[in-house]
This record gives C-alpha cells, structure tokens and sequence, in this order.
C-alpha cells in the first residue's frame, strides 16, 4: 500500500510534467495557477490535516511569502532566490509567532479557525493602507526575464519548477506523515488529553506544524507573484487564497499526502468547465465549490481520495 | 488632529446607533452559539441575503423597509429552520469543525449566488432615507438609525421575554445546559436546535429592514458584519445575549470614533485588533457571562 502511494505520486508527477510540452500557454496559466492553490493547499494540509487545527486565514503565510519577496527586490534590490528564501523564513516566523500566541491561549477549533482569520484581516489591512507595500494601487515586479532574477521567458520552465516544489513537498508530506511527528500531530488531532497523556507536548508539536504549514503555503506566494509579477493586498491577505487552500485540501482528501495536489487540480478543471458553461456569469463556479464542500463533510469526509481508496478496497475485498 | 468636542460627541452617538444593529446581528449569532454550541459562519451571508430580501420587496412592492419587518422575519425564521433541521445539522454528523465547514460552504454558496444573480453592483433603497436628520442640540443624529436603535432595543426584550418566559424558550435554555437532560425530559432537541437557528435568522431579517434605509447592498456586504458580529459575540461573552448588547454598542463606537481619528480603512483594523486580544487574553468575554 505505501509503495502504492509512492509510485502514484511519481506517476502524477512525470504526468504533470508533460503537460507543458503539449500545451498551449493557455493550459500553462491554468496548469501553474492549479499548482500554486495545490501548494497552498499542502501547507494548510499539514496544519489542518495532520494536526486537525483548521485555519480560515492561510493568506497571512500566502500574503507575506509574497509581499517580502516583491518588496525585497522592489525597494532594497535583492536577488530574487534571496528574496524568496527570506520570504518563506519571514513567513515560517509569522507562522511561529501566531502559533506561539495562540496555543497558548489554548485556542483550538472554531476559535482557532477565527483567530487566524482576524490575523490574514489586520495584514490585509494594513497592506492595503500603506504606502511602504504599494497601497491600493498595488506592487508591479519589472519584467526581467532570466534565471537569475527567477523569471522566465518561458512558461513551460515555470510550469516545471512549480511542479518540482510540489513534488519535494509530497515527498516531504509522505515523509512526515509516516514520521514520529506525523504520528504526534494526528494524535493531537484526535484527542489532546490522551495525547498529552502520552507524553506528547501539544505546544511545540502544533508550533512545528503552524511554521512548516506556513512555509510551504508561503512558497505558493512566491511563486504567484514571479510569474505574475503583480500583487496587491486582494490577491495577498485576500480570503480568496485561505479559502481555496482549504477548499482543495478538503475536497482532494484532508489529512492525505497527495489530497491536496488531487483537489486543486480538480476544482481548477471544475472551475473552468463551470465557467465554459455558465459563461459570462460570474461567481457560478464558487457557489459549486461552496456546495461541493458541504457534500465533502456531509458524504465524503476523506475527500477525493478517500473515496477513490474506498472505491478500490470495495472492489479488491469482492 | 483636534476635533471639536460636537463632533467627537456626535461620531459617538452614531456609532452607539450603529452599534445596536450590530448587537442584533451579533444577538442571532450569540444565541446560536450558546444553544448549540456551534460557530455559524454562515452568518454574514444570510445577513446579505436577508438585506436583498429588503431591496427587492421595498423595490418591487413599494412598501415600506419597516412594514417589510414582519414577514421577513417569519420568512427567515422557517428558513432558518429548515437549513438547520435538514442541512446543516445532518451534513456536519454533530462534530464541530464540520459544523464551521458546512456553515462555510453554505456561506460561499450564498455570496456567489447573490453575487451571479444581482452582479457585484451595490444598491440602495430609493427614497430620502439617507437625508433624514434629527437635530439633538448640536448634533445631527440620522432618523433611520435612531429608528434602528429603539427597534433594535425592543427585539433584545422581546427576546430575553421569549428566553425568559415561555415554554418554547425554557425548553432552549433546557437545551443550551443539559442537552441529554432535556432529551430525556420528553424536549426533542433537533426541533429546539432548528427553532434556535431559525430565531437566529429572524433576527438578521429584522437587522436587515432596520439597516437597508441607512445602508446599501451588495453580495460582498455581510463579510464586513460577519467579524464585527464575532468580535461582538466573543467581547460580550458566548452566549450571553446582555453581552451582545453592550458589546455591540461599544463595538460600534469603536468603529466610529476609530474611522473619525483613523480615517475609514484603518478604522477597521481597530475592531479586529480587540477581536484578536480577547480571544489570547480573555476568551470568556469582558462580561464574564458564560452559557
């Protein structure tokens, strides 16, 4: 079974990975795009999977990996990969900070899931209100292509690096899921008096997941802002992000390694087919996604990929 | 940055009045709250639905947003209690983060729906509503939002009557204490759970009648009530419906003061920064009430 998930992931990926070679730049834009919402989905996957902390406010990680990224090169001229790997450090603090603040106050559940809302807010807020990042207007990344500014003239090599940072993370999620960590965080998820009971400190096991989870979702900012080279407070601290990472994670399979990639991939092709249908009305695709969640919880707590594994245990037991 | 102690007085009087529709959004929040035990975050967007509700019958029929009060209200309260009898309550098999997934789902099904039906344009109600002033010594105090002020009042009491005094409300309170007690005394506690959510939902209906005069509309507007009606429900103590009063009357003044000293976006933030201390530093409220 584990070999099974393994040779899946590397089957998903070297599938992914052909897909810019046929593609038109069109499906590039939707494939990259999917991959970001995937990425995001995996850090919020780490926390509110593995961990069970739902958060309604993973565009705090999203927003900062980005902002610092853009800001970085924009006002102080650093090199983009420094840029980014400060991005995601500045955003793993963000992430350790909040934690540090709120399982303290042993905020858990809905008022964890509101908490971090308030959090993604105030930064949009603020991002929005001051000049220092762009105000309402907005921050534009010039367009100079060339690796070493970590852009490029084609999309097809963005495609790839994307989906190489998805790929190290699946690998990374299957690593912890079947690590000493996974297993403290899932039975921190399932019961945190017996799990304190058994020696397990819930602090510091939920801190390493709120910094890894907003790592990884900061990476998904990123990305966003050097391929699309724009970023205002909308499409940082917006809901949108926090919503869509948890909406893919959710619906792809919550708690599973390869759930998220599963469930952004598929909402993304929901979300275009609604939108090839339903043409020029706008918001049709989100009220299915906002349906699709309630059948998920209400039908298929364990997402796409629950079901599928259900599916092939059926049929392997008949 | 001195302002004449006339303005700041008036700013205050105006966020007191804008703070009681905000106690009556938070009042239907609070109380879903402290019966069921749940975070209905669905909230905001049957708010906005209930305030489109308002537009199209104020447009459409040309009566009055005030004389629209009555059959919203019960209109909402049979819708709220059908959603939580036969969706909400079914779909989340009793577990608590599935009830806030569902409440979520249902809420982005809501917004956009709204949002593919009516666009993202923003209305308001015709009429001179918004000109309509009163003058209280120096100040110049909105006829709307006084309405909604002793409107708002009366529905807090008639509430804590219901609570307080009828079978229907002990049999809440039965609930909201001791749920397998109430079962076994013969109360059946989904119908009790739907009631609940359903006077809940009454509640945003009458909000709504008594904001569109004041206010305008548009699929996105209930967002910007949801984390106000939290921050309320959370400052005034879960479930404590005298909580949600106070606290959405400070809130309110909060608001306001903070938009006259801040300017309107930074404003905002205020509210959320309190939202944010009282949950680290003192999660069972400022009134200390719990359920």
């Amino acid at each position: 079974m584990k070999r099974r998930e393994l040779l899946f992931i590397f089957a998903l990926l070297a599938a992914l990975v052909l897909v810019p070679l046929l593609a038109s730049n069109l499906l590039i834009n939707f494939l990259v795009t999917a991959l970001i919402v995937a990425l995001a989905a995996q850090g919020w996957n780490i926390l509110g999977g593995l961990g069970g902390q739902i958060s309604f406010g993973h565009a705090a990680f999203f927003g900062t990996g980005a902002y610092v990224t853009e800001l970085l090169q924009l006002r102080f001229g650093v090199n983009a990969w420094l840029a980014a790997l400060v991005g995601i450090g500045v955003a793993a603090a963000l992430g350790w900070t909040i934690g540090a603040a709120v399982f303290r106050a042993r905020l858990r559940g809905s008022y964890f899931a509101l908490v971090t809302l308030a959090f993604a807010e105030v930064l949009r807020i603020l991002a929005n209100a001051l000049e220092f990042t762009g105000g309402a207007t907005g921050l534009l990344l010039k367009l100079q292509p060339g690796a070493a500014q970590f852009q490029f003239e084609s999309r097809a090599v963005f495609a790839w690096i994307a989906i190489a940072v998805v790929g190290v993370v699946l690998l990374l999620t299957r690593h912890i899921a079947n690590s000493r960590f996974g297993a403290q965080l899932v039975a921190v998820r399932e019961n945190e008096d017996a799990a304190r009971a058994l020696g397990v400190d819930i602090i510091a096991t939920k801190l390493r997941a709120i910094t890894l989870s907003a790592a990884i979702t900061a990476s998904a900012g990123v990305l966003y802002v050097q391929y699309f080279l724009y970023l205002d407070a909308q499409i940082g601290y917006g809901t949108w992000i926090s919503i869509e990472a948890l909406l893919a994670a959710i619906i792809g399979g919550v708690g599973t390694v390869a759930g998220p990639v599963i469930g952004a991939l598929a909402l993304h092709a929901l979300g275009e087919l609604t939108k090839g249908f339903a043409g020029s009305i706008t918001g049709i695709d989100l009220v299915i996604f906002g349906l699709l969640l309630v059948a998920a919880v209400a039908f298929a707590p364990a997402g796409i990929v629950g079901a599928w594994k259900r599916y092939v245990g059926g049929r392997r037991n008949a | 940055m001195n302002y004449p102690p006339a303005i700041i007085a008036e700013a205050m009087v105006n966020g007191l009045l804008t703070g009681s529709v905000y106690a009556l959004v938070a009042l239907g929040l609070t109380l879903v709250y402290g019966v069921l035990h749940i975070i209905n975050f669905a909230h905001g967007a049957l708010l906005t639905c209930a305030m489109f509700a308002v537009w199209a019958l104020v447009t459409f029929t040309g009566i009055s947003p005030y004389a629209a009060i009555l059959p919203l209200a019960l209109a909402f309260f049979a819708g709220g209690y059908v959603l939580q009898r036969y969706l909400i309550g079914p779909a989340s098999h009793g577990d608590d983060s599935n009830i806030l997934l569902v409440t979520l789902g249902l809420s982005i099904a809501i917004e956009n729906a709204l949002l593919a039906a009516f666009h993202a344009d923003t209305r308001n109600l015709e009429g001179d509503f918004g000109f309509q002033v009163i003058e209280l010594g120096p100040m110049l105090i909105s006829r709307p939002k006084l309405i909604g002020f002793a409107a708002a009042v009366a529905v807090a009491g008639l509430l804590w009557l219901l609570l307080a005094r009828t079978d229907t409300g002990r049999a809440i309170r039965a609930v909201a204490k001791e749920k397998l007690g109430a079962r076994l005394m013969g109360i059946e506690v989904g119908h009790i759970y739907g009631v609940t959510f359903g006077i809940g939902c009454a509640c945003l209906a009458v909000a709504a009648c008594l904001l569109m005069p004041s206010f305008y509309v548009n699929p996105r507007v209930g967002n910007a009530f949801v984390l106000v009606a939290f921050t309320i429900v959370v400052l005034g103590g879960m479930g404590s419906v005298a909580g949600a009063l106070l606290g959405g009357l400070f809130i309110g003044m909060v608001e306001s003061l903070g938009g006259l000293l801040l300017g309107d976006s930074l404003g905002q933030l205020g509210i959320f920064v309190i939202f944010i201390l009282v949950l680290l530093f003192r999660p069972t409220g400022l009134f200390g009430a719990r359920a």
